[in-house]
């Protein structure tokens, strides 16, 4: 390996460092948050409805999700399931693990809802399941975009631990090319900046729904 | 479960028997008694703290007493007596009672997620049953009726203050109540458009027969509206009477000088 700025390895990289890039990384992003939103929503509406004992249980479970590293549980589910494709594991520990963290983001989004909303329920004698439905989880998620769009970005950037347990991402593919070509200079980099390149609008794009519900509320 | 419009004319509306309401060491209320007959429109005057708002939050189940008994129509809210023995009735019953009763917040409670006809079609269409047409056209009479019918789209954020508390006292109406809560609705406005608020609930109370329970600081409105007024302090009724009465000729002390700190005479 020796000095110099190579051009040739950007270029010559970049298709293997996309393909990963867009058949696992970014999948496992929006597959992941898609499972980690829906599933944090229905941890954190059960924990509240559920009979003491299954609730108490269910926070014992989210914390102990939420106290290990996912390096940890993405190896473990690997090892505990081989029968299933690595790929699908990824994702589901992904879902699973952000759905912990997103339930504790729903939690105070719900309790962020004022009191005279759930009064106003009342007094219009709405059901309970109509009352979730149709005006506190709709104002508790408005409430938490920002912080769910946070986490995502969270997710997307620890999705390098998938080599862990063997999925082609893109960081994996840049380190075969690298291995391969014997330079790994250029093709991290590149694979850093893919990173920011597709962080940064996303982050910017929370700040203006950050804003703008700070305008309309 | 006999409907509200076959009830026997005679049987109050509301009726408090012993009612009892504690926070913690703080008793609010004790042993109150009152009646409020079928269209009546009473309103509750007396100093902050005597327990008017708890009186409303009890009628709509907002809050629970812990003695006594709370009747609509003759029948009980969310106790009954059985064999001397007080037992809480189901939520199921409970929110049967509630659709008899509406009742309009100081801060609006408005839905911010809905814009102003979905806020006066959720309840009708989900709770009520109507379709959506049937309370969409509902919808547009009461917003005729309050005078925002250029206002259907709108989202609560985007209305003014006084504008929010006429679409809530359209979205309590649209439940068709038996019974009004109305508690300080004029209270968070400013003091110029207070009176487009009144002017409402002055036509609505001429153009209904709905029982209505008031708390208000606004004398003139009170005195319009209302065919009795009673005075609260110390949770307890010392005073009652027609709003001519109570106003010019109070024989409680407390009523006096309540009314003279409040009317600034
Ligand atoms: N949720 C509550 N918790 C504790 N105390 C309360 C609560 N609501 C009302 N109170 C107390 O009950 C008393 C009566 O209050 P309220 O009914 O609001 O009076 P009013 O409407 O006549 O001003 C006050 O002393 C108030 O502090
Ligand atoms: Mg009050």
């Amino acid at each position: 390996m020796s000095g110099g700025w190579n051009w040739q390895h950007v270029w010559d990289s970049l298709p293997t460092l996309l393909e990963g890039f867009l058949t696992v990384t970014l999948l496992v992003t929006v597959v992941g948050s898609v499972i980690a939103a829906v599933l944090g929503l229905v941890l954190e509406l059960l924990r509240r409805s559920a009979p003491a004992p299954l609730a108490a249980l269910l926070t014992f479970v989210v914390n102990f999700i939420r106290m290990t590293p996912i390096v940890v549980q993405l190896m473990f589910a690997y090892f505990a399931l081989l029968a299933l494709d690595p790929l699908t594991i990824g994702i589901v520990v992904f879902g699973i693990h952000y759905a912990t963290y997103m339930a504790e983001v729903y939690r105070a989004g719900i309790d962020s809802v004022p009191q005279g909303q759930w009064e106003a329920t009342t007094a219009l004698s709405m059901s309970r399941g109509r009352t979730w439905r149709a005006v506190i989880v709709p104002q508790a998620v408005r409430a938490t975009l920002p912080s769910l769009g946070n986490y995502v970005i969270s997710m997307f950037k620890d999705t390098p631990f998938l080599i862990a347990i063997t999925v082609p991402d893109m960081i994996s593919n840049a380190l075969r090319y690298g291995g391969d070509h014997f330079r790994f200079t250029e093709v991290i980099v590149v694979a850093g900046v893919i990173f920011l390149i597709a962080s940064y609008p996303t982050s910017v794009l929370i700040r203006k729904l950050e804003q703008r519900i700070a305008f309309t509320t | 479960m006999p409907s509200p419009r076959d009830i026997d004319p005679s049987t109050p509306a509301i009726r408090f028997e012993g009612v009892e309401k504690r926070f913690g060491d703080n008793v609010v209320l004790q042993g109150l008694d009152f009646e409020v007959a079928r269209g009546d429109r009473v309103t509750l005057i007396g100093p902050s703290g005597s327990g008017k708002t708890t009186i409303l939050r009890l009628v709509m189940t907002l809050e629970e007493a812990n003695e006594g008994y709370i009747f609509i129509d003759g029948q009980p809210l969310t106790h009954t007596d059985e064999g001397g023995k007080r037992v809480a009735l189901k939520e199921r019953h409970r929110n049967e009672m509630r659709k008899r009763i509406g009742m309009v917040f100081q801060q609006f409670n408005l839905f911010p997620n809905m814009s102003v006809m979905e806020n006066l079609i959720e309840a009708p269409v989900h709770v009520l049953g109507l379709s959506k047409a049937d309370a969409v056209e509902r919808g547009r009479e009461l917003l005729a009726r309050v005078g925002l019918v250029d206002k259907e789209d709108a989202h609560p954020s985007s209305l003014s203050g006084g504008q929010q508390q006429r679409v809530a006292i359209a979205r309590a109406l649209a439940m068709d109540p038996e019974i009004l809560l109305l508690d300080e609705v004029t209270s968070a406005l400013d003091p110029e458009i207070v009176g487009e608020v009144l002017e409402i609930l002055r036509d609505v109370a001429r153009t209904t027969d709905i029982t209505m329970l008031i708390v208000t600081h606004e004398m003139h409105f009170a005195r319009d509206v209302s065919n009795r007024v009673m005075m609260f302090d110390g949770g307890r009724v010392i005073e009652q009477g027609d709003p001519e009465t109570i106003f010019t000729a109070p024989t409680h002390e407390r009523t006096k000088s309540f009314l003279s700190a409040v009317l600034g005479t």
